[in-house]
Protein backbone atom coordinates (compact mmCIF):
# COMPACT_ATOMS: atom_id res chain seq x y z
CA UNK A 1 0.00 0.00 0.00
CA UNK A 2 2.60 2.29 0.98
CA UNK A 3 5.15 1.46 -2.28
CA UNK A 4 2.31 2.37 -4.45
CA UNK A 5 1.59 5.28 -2.67
CA UNK A 6 5.25 6.30 -2.87
CA UNK A 7 4.95 5.74 -6.65
CA UNK A 8 2.03 7.53 -7.12
CA UNK A 9 3.82 10.40 -5.95
CA UNK A 10 7.01 10.01 -7.79
CA UNK A 11 4.78 10.04 -11.17
CA UNK A 12 3.02 13.23 -9.86
CA UNK A 13 6.29 14.94 -9.47
CA UNK A 14 7.85 13.40 -12.53
CA UNK A 15 4.82 14.59 -14.38
CA UNK A 16 4.79 18.14 -12.82
CA UNK A 17 8.76 18.82 -13.59
CA UNK A 18 8.39 17.44 -16.87
CA UNK A 19 6.12 19.60 -18.30
CA UNK A 20 7.68 22.30 -16.23
CA UNK A 21 10.88 21.81 -18.27
CA UNK A 22 8.95 21.48 -21.57
CA UNK A 23 6.91 24.45 -21.24
CA UNK A 24 9.31 26.86 -19.99
CA UNK A 25 11.85 25.90 -22.60
CA UNK A 26 9.48 26.32 -25.54
CA UNK A 27 8.95 30.17 -23.60
CA UNK A 28 12.46 30.57 -24.00
CA UNK A 29 12.41 30.09 -27.10
CA UNK A 30 9.40 31.72 -28.12
CA UNK A 31 9.61 34.99 -25.70
CA UNK A 32 10.43 38.25 -27.58
CA UNK A 33 12.64 39.97 -24.47
CA UNK A 34 15.54 38.26 -23.72
CA UNK A 35 14.45 38.96 -20.02
CA UNK A 36 11.88 36.51 -20.30
CA UNK A 37 13.67 34.55 -21.61
CA UNK A 38 16.18 34.43 -19.16
CA UNK A 39 13.49 33.83 -16.50
CA UNK A 40 12.14 31.17 -18.31
CA UNK A 41 15.11 29.04 -18.66
CA UNK A 42 15.71 29.78 -14.67
CA UNK A 43 12.56 28.02 -14.20
CA UNK A 44 13.49 25.15 -17.02
CA UNK A 45 16.85 24.69 -15.02
CA UNK A 46 15.11 24.43 -11.59
CA UNK A 47 12.30 21.58 -13.24
CA UNK A 48 15.47 19.82 -14.55
CA UNK A 49 17.01 20.05 -11.37
CA UNK A 50 14.05 18.12 -9.78
CA UNK A 51 14.24 15.44 -12.61
CA UNK A 52 17.85 14.96 -11.58
CA UNK A 53 17.01 14.09 -8.02
CA UNK A 54 14.19 11.45 -9.23
CA UNK A 55 17.21 9.87 -10.96
CA UNK A 56 19.21 10.04 -7.98
CA UNK A 57 21.80 12.23 -8.94
CA UNK A 58 21.91 14.65 -6.00
CA UNK A 59 25.37 16.46 -6.47
CA UNK A 60 24.75 16.98 -10.07
CA UNK A 61 20.82 18.76 -9.06
CA UNK A 62 22.76 20.63 -6.20
CA UNK A 63 25.52 22.03 -8.96
CA UNK A 64 22.67 22.57 -11.97
CA UNK A 65 21.26 24.70 -8.81
CA UNK A 66 24.16 26.07 -8.10
CA UNK A 67 26.48 26.97 -11.21
CA UNK A 68 23.02 27.12 -13.68
CA UNK A 69 20.66 28.66 -11.86
CA UNK A 70 22.51 30.93 -9.85
CA UNK A 71 26.34 32.25 -11.55
CA UNK A 72 25.34 31.64 -14.78
CA UNK A 73 22.09 33.34 -15.06
CA UNK A 74 23.09 35.96 -13.44
CA UNK A 75 26.00 36.62 -15.94
CA UNK A 76 23.21 36.49 -18.58
CA UNK A 77 21.01 38.87 -16.82
CA UNK A 78 23.29 41.48 -16.01
CA UNK A 79 24.33 41.21 -20.24
CA UNK A 80 21.10 42.21 -21.06
CA UNK A 81 20.54 44.51 -18.89
CA UNK A 82 24.00 46.43 -19.85
CA UNK A 83 22.66 45.23 -23.72
CA UNK A 84 19.86 47.06 -22.81
CA UNK A 85 16.37 45.51 -23.43
CA UNK A 86 15.55 45.33 -27.40
CA UNK A 87 12.62 43.36 -28.49
CA UNK A 88 12.15 41.40 -31.54
CA UNK A 89 9.07 39.90 -32.84
CA UNK A 90 10.36 35.84 -32.72
CA UNK A 91 9.44 34.05 -35.65
CA UNK A 92 9.26 37.32 -38.15
CA UNK A 93 12.39 38.57 -39.96
CA UNK A 94 14.49 36.88 -42.60
CA UNK A 95 13.73 34.90 -45.34
CA UNK A 96 11.04 32.33 -44.88
CA UNK A 97 12.42 30.00 -46.42
CA UNK A 98 14.89 29.64 -43.71
CA UNK A 99 12.06 29.38 -41.07
CA UNK A 100 10.72 26.83 -42.79
CA UNK A 101 13.61 24.81 -42.91
CA UNK A 102 14.45 25.62 -39.33
CA UNK A 103 11.44 23.97 -38.63
CA UNK A 104 11.95 20.81 -40.36
CA UNK A 105 15.00 20.57 -39.23
CA UNK A 106 14.09 20.78 -35.64
CA UNK A 107 10.98 18.26 -36.54
CA UNK A 108 13.19 16.03 -38.02
CA UNK A 109 15.43 15.69 -35.58
CA UNK A 110 12.47 15.21 -32.95
CA UNK A 111 11.13 12.23 -34.94
CA UNK A 112 14.51 10.73 -35.18
CA UNK A 113 15.02 10.64 -31.74
CA UNK A 114 11.50 9.47 -30.57
CA UNK A 115 11.47 7.05 -33.22
CA UNK A 116 14.63 5.61 -31.96
CA UNK A 117 13.73 5.66 -28.90
CA UNK A 118 10.21 4.06 -29.44
CA UNK A 119 11.45 1.35 -31.85
CA UNK A 120 14.86 0.50 -30.82
CA UNK A 121 15.69 0.51 -27.16
CA UNK A 122 11.70 0.72 -25.30
CA UNK A 123 11.99 -3.15 -24.41
CA UNK A 124 15.42 -2.71 -22.75
CA UNK A 125 14.75 0.03 -21.14
CA UNK A 126 11.93 -0.81 -19.44
CA UNK A 127 13.76 -1.34 -16.32
CA UNK A 128 15.70 0.19 -13.81
CA UNK A 129 19.02 -1.23 -12.03
CA UNK A 130 19.45 -1.60 -8.75
CA UNK A 131 21.45 1.16 -7.29
CA UNK A 132 23.28 1.55 -3.99
CA UNK A 133 22.49 4.55 -1.80
CA UNK A 134 26.07 5.62 -2.20
CA UNK A 135 24.90 6.56 -6.21
CA UNK A 136 25.23 9.91 -7.06
CA UNK A 137 26.18 11.38 -3.49
CA UNK A 138 28.90 13.96 -3.78
CA UNK A 139 31.39 11.17 -2.08
CA UNK A 140 30.95 9.29 -5.17
CA UNK A 141 31.35 12.07 -7.49
CA UNK A 142 34.87 12.97 -5.95
CA UNK A 143 35.42 9.15 -5.73
CA UNK A 144 35.26 9.25 -9.36
CA UNK A 145 36.45 12.67 -10.09
CA UNK A 146 39.81 11.91 -8.46
CA UNK A 147 40.72 8.22 -9.18
CA UNK A 148 39.19 7.53 -12.74
CA UNK A 149 38.47 10.35 -14.47
CA UNK A 150 41.43 12.84 -13.32
CA UNK A 151 42.39 13.76 -16.94
CA UNK A 152 38.71 14.79 -17.51
CA UNK A 153 39.14 17.02 -14.32
CA UNK A 154 42.46 18.59 -15.06
CA UNK A 155 41.06 19.62 -18.28
CA UNK A 156 37.67 21.06 -17.51
CA UNK A 157 40.26 23.36 -15.15
CA UNK A 158 42.36 24.03 -17.95
CA UNK A 159 39.29 24.88 -20.25
CA UNK A 160 37.52 27.02 -17.68
CA UNK A 161 40.96 28.67 -17.49
CA UNK A 162 40.87 29.90 -20.95
CA UNK A 163 38.02 30.58 -20.92
CA UNK A 164 38.01 32.94 -18.08
CA UNK A 165 41.27 34.77 -19.88
CA UNK A 166 39.02 34.88 -23.01
CA UNK A 167 36.13 36.72 -21.10
CA UNK A 168 38.97 38.77 -19.51
CA UNK A 169 40.49 39.82 -23.04
CA UNK A 170 37.06 40.10 -24.83
CA UNK A 171 35.71 42.18 -22.20
CA UNK A 172 38.47 44.77 -21.59
CA UNK A 173 37.93 48.27 -23.03
CA UNK A 174 40.32 48.62 -25.71
CA UNK A 175 43.70 50.78 -25.25
CA UNK A 176 43.89 51.98 -29.01
CA UNK A 177 41.61 54.98 -28.91
CA UNK A 178 38.08 54.64 -31.11
CA UNK A 179 38.75 55.89 -34.38
CA UNK A 180 42.01 53.79 -35.01
CA UNK A 181 39.17 50.54 -34.43
CA UNK A 182 38.63 48.74 -37.36
CA UNK A 183 34.90 48.83 -38.24
CA UNK A 184 33.07 45.94 -37.90
CA UNK B 1 8.92 2.74 -9.08
CA UNK B 2 8.37 6.12 -11.00
CA UNK B 3 8.65 6.48 -15.08
CA UNK B 4 11.22 4.29 -16.93
CA UNK B 5 14.67 5.86 -17.94
CA UNK B 6 12.25 5.95 -22.03
CA UNK B 7 9.84 8.87 -20.14
CA UNK B 8 13.56 10.24 -19.03
CA UNK B 9 14.83 10.41 -22.81
CA UNK B 10 11.92 11.61 -24.20
CA UNK B 11 11.47 14.88 -22.39
CA UNK B 12 15.38 14.99 -23.06
CA UNK B 13 14.56 14.80 -26.94
CA UNK B 14 11.96 16.98 -26.63
CA UNK B 15 14.48 19.58 -25.09
CA UNK B 16 17.19 19.47 -27.82
CA UNK B 17 15.03 19.65 -30.71
CA UNK B 18 13.13 22.85 -28.79
CA UNK B 19 16.26 24.45 -28.18
CA UNK B 20 17.67 23.35 -31.83
CA UNK B 21 14.70 25.43 -33.01
CA UNK B 22 15.65 28.57 -31.42
CA UNK B 23 18.96 28.07 -32.64
CA UNK B 24 18.16 27.89 -35.80
CA UNK B 25 15.51 30.55 -36.01
CA UNK B 26 16.51 33.45 -33.77
CA UNK B 27 17.85 36.24 -34.67
CA UNK B 28 18.94 37.96 -31.19
CA UNK B 29 22.52 36.55 -30.32
CA UNK B 30 21.43 36.36 -26.38
CA UNK B 31 18.19 34.21 -27.00
CA UNK B 32 20.46 31.52 -29.23
CA UNK B 33 22.90 31.61 -26.66
CA UNK B 34 20.07 30.73 -23.76
CA UNK B 35 18.59 28.09 -26.64
CA UNK B 36 21.79 26.65 -27.00
CA UNK B 37 21.72 26.15 -22.76
CA UNK B 38 18.26 24.20 -24.03
CA UNK B 39 20.41 21.78 -25.78
CA UNK B 40 23.08 21.16 -23.50
CA UNK B 41 20.69 20.34 -20.43
CA UNK B 42 18.79 18.36 -22.93
CA UNK B 43 22.21 16.15 -23.33
CA UNK B 44 22.79 16.10 -19.72
CA UNK B 45 19.46 14.86 -19.11
CA UNK B 46 19.75 12.00 -21.35
CA UNK B 47 22.97 11.14 -19.69
CA UNK B 48 22.09 11.22 -16.43
CA UNK B 49 18.99 8.86 -17.17
CA UNK B 50 21.29 6.59 -18.52
CA UNK B 51 23.89 6.57 -15.40
CA UNK B 52 20.64 5.89 -13.42
CA UNK B 53 19.70 3.27 -15.94
CA UNK B 54 22.84 1.51 -15.83
CA UNK B 55 23.91 1.83 -12.22
CA UNK B 56 27.06 3.73 -12.98
CA UNK B 57 28.08 7.16 -11.92
CA UNK B 58 30.15 7.81 -14.85
CA UNK B 59 27.12 9.71 -16.63
CA UNK B 60 26.86 12.23 -13.56
CA UNK B 61 30.51 13.15 -14.32
CA UNK B 62 30.21 13.44 -18.09
CA UNK B 63 27.09 15.64 -16.74
CA UNK B 64 29.43 17.86 -14.47
CA UNK B 65 32.01 18.39 -17.37
CA UNK B 66 29.15 19.44 -19.70
CA UNK B 67 27.63 21.51 -17.36
CA UNK B 68 31.69 22.97 -16.80
CA UNK B 69 32.11 23.60 -20.93
CA UNK B 70 28.78 25.14 -21.13
CA UNK B 71 29.80 27.96 -18.26
CA UNK B 72 32.97 28.42 -20.52
CA UNK B 73 30.76 29.02 -23.40
CA UNK B 74 28.05 31.21 -21.53
CA UNK B 75 31.39 33.95 -20.69
CA UNK B 76 33.03 33.71 -24.09
CA UNK B 77 29.69 34.06 -25.85
CA UNK B 78 28.75 37.47 -23.45
CA UNK B 79 31.87 38.62 -24.09
CA UNK B 80 31.68 38.67 -28.38
CA UNK B 81 28.08 40.39 -27.44
CA UNK B 82 29.88 43.12 -25.01
CA UNK B 83 32.09 43.76 -27.42
CA UNK B 84 30.03 44.03 -30.42
CA UNK B 85 27.78 46.18 -28.29
CA UNK B 86 30.52 48.47 -27.45
CA UNK B 87 31.05 48.83 -31.44
CA UNK B 88 27.63 50.00 -32.15
CA UNK B 89 26.74 46.50 -33.73
CA UNK B 90 23.37 45.58 -34.56
CA UNK B 91 23.08 42.51 -32.42
CA UNK B 92 21.50 40.52 -35.33
CA UNK B 93 23.08 37.11 -35.94
CA UNK B 94 22.33 37.31 -39.72
CA UNK B 95 24.31 40.95 -40.18
CA UNK B 96 27.58 39.11 -38.54
CA UNK B 97 28.74 37.43 -41.68
CA UNK B 98 32.52 38.73 -41.71
CA UNK B 99 35.29 37.78 -39.68
CA UNK B 100 37.64 40.62 -40.41
CA UNK B 101 38.76 42.22 -37.03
Amino acid sequence: MTASVGNVLVWAVWVAAAFACLGSGVAVVSFSNPFFSALALIGNLGSLAVLYLLLSAEFVAAAQVLVYAGAVMVMFLFVIAYVGPRTESPWAGGPSWQAVGAALAAAALLVEIVVVIGVKASGRLSHSEDITRAFGSPREIGRLFLTDHLLAFEITSIVLLVAAIGGVILGAHSRRAADEVPPL
Amino acid sequence: MGPSVSWYLGVAGFLFATGSLGVLLRRNPLIVLLSLEIMLNGANLALIGFARHLGDGDGQIFALAVMAVAASEVVVGLGLIVALNRKRVTLDVDRLNTLRG
